[in-house]
């Protein structure tokens, strides 16, 4: 049974639908990432998933369970989490405090798991009393992502987590993202950097026009001459 | 494609019906007097609906602009005050006035000090120093010059120019104050707006109401000159009757100018301006000189509309300009009637009016009776102050209509027609 | 020059003056309007808009504190405080669950049905009217006392030789309560998870509905913070002179120029903002004139000090938080503390 199962869903914003039918499955263990040219509705995808705008058409499975148009609140508690593209901290809250926040949900001792984040981020123990505005983007990035993981998500929906980032630092979130990726976590996350993002995704997504276009392992979609011309650029 | 208008026929046919039915009751005189004042007050919805409806500003200092504008109509109509001339009063005040040029002069000319090279912290520092000094200055000249003219005269008196003149410089007065408001809070969202409106209202009151050498203050100025013949000469019908006209001419030329404004190149601008302001700005209007421009004309209006209010009462009293019965009764008159639709407003502004007038003896008798009830059932002992405490019921009654209607239609009752424009 | 000459030569009546009617009066209508503008800034943080009735909000709790003081008369005497301060913890409640009420009745339909933030606020001034005439319908006009007969209206006296500094109960019992109000809020913002829950909606509501946190529950508390300390300033200032229905009025100009001297949103800033305004607005009407006058023998004998030296007439005393507010708008829109204070 996989963990997510996105089948064939229509949304959109008021009238116009964005997406016209978008699948995706992604297994328990594993990275998915959703690739394609701007507008092509992957940002959407995901914030149809976790009910941030309204599924018309088609169904959205987690674990087996249905959650199409379920509240983000019910879907945090069942175990997703989401990272927003922008505006994703709290900036006037410390780093712990955001941490804290991340754990609202939670009325146990969660002391473990600020360890465990900054385990995956180390950077952040030395940042924890400063308030996450005063941080560069790459260590916000890394609170945003901290946050989400504080509920001990199953699955952790992430949007576009390098987007406006150096080169250094992208290599270095998606490091952490594996790292998150090998304790147990499955991950769905848009990536505009396909090619990297690719290269270790177990399965790839690329959407266009609200669709789904090509559907197939990282490799596979790497190696494919028609995905590489139409939406991987040239080389670099 | 042109459909009857069927919702505006029928609400004028029951407004009508209303009208009719409280002038059986109460006789003519009152009846007239009552739509008299209503008319006054639809000038004044007509410029709140400029402000808000149009423009999207958030104007609650009605009464400031109102008192402001009755003021300027009682120094310019108001009979010439010779005791006051011959005194030493005027000769005070225009020393008084002269340093407030120099002083004014003298303090922008140092702001302005940086073309010679003056540093600016201490241009700062010097600004407040002469701005700090042209108030004592002025502040010192003033004091004896107002104890002269009251002990001498009362108060300045006016000028005893015919009342429209009055009018149109109250009008004017309140449309400067609403220039010098509007440069400063334009630009501020709306809340702040609204605060700094209602603060502005408080000021000139607080004005009006102290300077006595300039308005006597709480003694009251009466009788404020007719633009028509008064009750004495006509008796009431008749005169409130020429009064009454004279009112609707004002708003039927009003109205033309307005609707014809509206379909302009410039009214398509202004409702651009107030449905997506970013889009406009980007496309290059200077969003907030319109919005000035608006913000001015609005208050004029309202200052007109105040003035032959508080004409028709033929009393000017500084603290009779309640902000929460009467600001607020003419926001009532604008959200019900229907913002930004001028017909909607009139429609509104005669409505709210003739059932607030009604709702005194109203909710008398309602709290009479409950009175009643209440001792014969329970031997319940009404408070001595039960008629005062049964009048702010009204108050209440205007905040449940405000509530009311936002929350139920939003549009009032006459929604401003949105047009399409490609 | 040794300390006992100093003292000497030293102005202390007039300096005594200057404590008792400029500092201590500066910092009571600084303490009222901090506990009010406190209440404004979260709503303004959490709602987004501009909540007019806050000052019927505080008469409403002060007249709370009117109705148990009738019906429980003797609750002062047994512990030898004021009765309505005694009895103010049940006066806050009531007035937060009053708060909470309004809310779901007329802003939660509004906000669920989407409504612009200016059309709250005119909701809000309709709310108000609404509570002005309810307060006026209910209590009449009148002015009334916030004491009973067995209350003692108890007057401290620190002597300096001269004149005394004076204080009074209900004035101490402010100071007291206002500190004590601001420390908790402090711990509640810091330490609690509901606190930093609203301080996290105040900064990112999007990313605080995707974390979990539910909004309603923030919503909650923040009116229920607002309208219990609103009851607060409303009862200590009806203690300190006399309660009445005008006094909601007067008093939203001051407070909102507190939240916005302290930049909205900002409970910190509110508390300063709030003493900021009182003590401008007391010392703007001060009579300079007392302190000066000692130096009359110093000068020249054409220099005659006037009989009264203010900044501003006394009549004209809600000009000053309105001129600070423009001030404010106009230099600083972000309040003057941002930046400094982390919240």
């Amino acid at each position: 049974m996989a963990l997510i199962e996105v089948d064939a869903i229509h949304a959109g914003y008021g009238g116009a639908n964005i997406l016209n039918g978008v699948s995706i499955v992604v297994e328990a263990d594993e990275i998915g990432v959703i690739v394609g040219p701007n507008g092509a509705g992957k940002s959407t995808t995901l914030k149809a998933v976790f009910g941030l705008l309204s599924v018309s058409e088609g169904a959205v499975r987690f674990d087996g369970r249905d959650i199409t148009n379920h509240t983000p609140e019910s879907l945090v508690r069942a175990g997703l989490s989401f990272v927003p593209q922008e505006y994703n901290v709290f900036p006037s809250l410390t780093v712990e405090e955001n941490l804290d926040m991340g754990a609202y949900i939670r009325r146990d001792d969660y002391r473990r798991l600020v360890d465990q984040v900054y385990g995956f981020f180390p950077p952040l123990k030395d940042k924890r009393r400063q308030p996450a505005g005063e941080l560069s983007g790459g260590q916000r990035q890394m609170v945003a992502m901290g946050r989400a993981l504080m509920t001990e998500p199953k699955l952790l929906l992430l949007d576009e987590p390098t987007a406006g980032l150096s080169p250094l630092y992208m290599g270095e979130i998606f490091e952490r993202i594996i790292a998150i990726n090998t304790t147990g976590v499955g991950i769905v996350m848009v990536e505009q950097n396909a090619r990297q993002a690719l290269g270790f995704a177990h399965k790839g997504f690329v959407l266009a026009g609200g669709r789904n276009r090509f559907t197939g392992t990282g490799k596979e979609l790497l190696d494919d001459p028609e995905v590489a011309r139409s939406f991987l650029g040239g080389g670099d | 494609m042109k459909t009857l208008p069927v919702r505006e026929l029928v609400l004028l046919a029951g407004l009508v019906a209303l009208v009719a039915a409280i002038f059986s009751r109460v006789g003519p005189a009152f009846g007239v007097r009552m739509l008299a004042e209503a008319a006054c007050y639809a000038v004044i919805a007509l410029g709140l609906t400029i402000q808000w409806g149009y423009a999207g500003l958030f104007n609650v200092g009605l009464m400031g602009f109102v008192a402001l504008a009755a003021f300027g109509t009682v120094l310019l109509s108001y009979p010439v005050n010779q005791a006051f001339w011959q005194g030493a009063g005027p000769g005070m005040l225009g020393w008084t006035f002269v340093t407030l040029v120099v002083g004014v002069a003298i303090t922008i000319a140092i702001s302005r000090s940086d073309r010679i090279g003056v540093p600016k912290p201490l241009r700062m520092a010097l600004t407040l120093v002469a701005a700090a000094i042209t108030y004592l200055a002025v502040q010192g000249q003033l004091d004896p010059a107002a104890s002269v003219i009251e002990r001498e005269a009362g108060f300045v008196g006016g000028l005893g120019l015919p009342v429209w003149i009055g009018w149109a410089f109250g009008g004017a007065l309140a449309g400067l104050l609403g220039w010098v408001m509007g440069r400063i809070t334009l630009g501020l969202r709306a809340d702040y707006m609204a605060i700094a409106t209602l603060g502005i209202a408080e000021i000139v009151k607080a004005f009006l109401k102290n300077a006595d050498w300039l308005t006597r203050g709480t003694l009251t100025v009466s009788p404020i000159p007719w633009p028509v013949p008064t009750p004495a000469d006509l008796g009431f019908v008749a005169s409130r009757s020429a009064y009454l006209s004279v009112v609707a001419i004002m708003i039927v030329v009003l109205y033309v100018l307005l609707q014809r404004a509206w379909a302009s190149p410039w009214g398509r601008m202004m409702r651009a301006i107030r449905d997506n302001e970013t889009a406009a700005a980007a496309m290059g209007k200077d969003v907030n000189r319109r919005r000035l421009e608006m913000f001015i004309i609005g208050n004029f209006i309202i200052g007109v509309g105040g003035a032959a209010l508080i004409t028709f009462a033929t009393i000017f009293d500084p603290s009779s300009f309640m902000p929460l019965n009467h600001t607020f009764l003419i926001w009532v008159m604008v959200i019900l009637g229907g913002a930004g639709n001028n017909l909607g407003t009139i429609f509104g502004a005669l409505l709210v009016y003739v059932v607030w007038t009604m709702s005194e003896p109203a909710a008398l008798f309602l709290f009479r009776q409950i009175e009643v009830i209440g001792g014969d059932l329970f031997g319940w002992q009404a408070p001595g102050d039960l008629a005062t405490r049964a009048l702010q019921m009204r108050v209440f009654v205007i905040g449940l209509a405000i509530v009311l209607v936002l929350r139920l239609a939003p549009g009032g009752l006459l929604p401003e027609k949105r047009m399409r424009y490609e | 020059m040794p300390e006992a000459g100093l003292l000497t030569v030293l102005p202390m009546n007039e300096l005594v003056f200057f404590i008792n009617k400029g500092i201590i009066a500066g910092l009571i209508s600084g303490s009222i309007y901090a506990l009010g503008a406190v209440g404004v800034t979260l709503i303004f943080g959490i709602l987004r808009f501009a909540h007019f009735p806050h000052g019927d909000m505080m008469t409403t709790g002060a007249f709370f504190a009117l109705v148990l003081l009738v019906l429980f008369p003797g609750a002062g005497a047994a512990v030898g405080l004021p009765t309505a301060f005694v009895l103010l913890p049940i006066a806050m409640a009531m007035t937060a669950v009053f708060a909470v009420g309004i809310d779901r009745v007329i802003y939660r339909p509004m906000r669920l049905a989407g409504s612009r933030p200016v059309v709250m606020v005119m909701t809000s001034i309709g709310v108000m009217l609404m509570m002005q005439g309810g307060i006026r319908l209910f209590a009449g006009t009148g002015t009334r006392q916030l004491y009973v007969a067995a209350d003692s209206k108890d007057i401290y006296r620190i002597p300096l030789g001269g004149r005394d500094i004076v204080i009074t109960e209900p004035q101490l019992l402010l100071f007291v309560l206002t500190i004590a109000a601001v420390i908790a809020l402090h711990l509640f913002l810091t330490r609690s998870r509901m606190g930093k829950a609203m301080r996290a909606v105040a900064d990112n509501p999007d990313l605080a509905r995707v974390s979990g946190i539910s909004i309603d529950h923030v919503v909650r508390t923040t009116w229920l913070i607002a309208g219990a300390l609103a009851a607060a300033g409303g009862t200590m200032l009806a203690l300190d002179v006399t309660l009445k229905p005008d006094l909601s009025f007067n008093i939203i100009l001051p407070i909102f120029a507190a939240a916005i001297v302290g930049g909205v949103g900002q409970p910190y800033g509110a508390i300063a903002g709030g003493l900021l305004v009182g003590f401008t607005e007391t010392l703007a009407v001060f009579n300079w004139s007392v302190l000066l006058r000692p130096l009359q023998p110093l000068l020249p004998e054409f220099i005659e000090i006037p009989g009264r030296i203010t900044f501003v007439p006394t009549e004209y005393k809600i000009v000053v938080p309105f001129f600070i507010l423009l001030a404010v708008l106009i230099w600083r829109p972000t309040g003057i503390f941002r930046g400094r204070l982390n919240l």
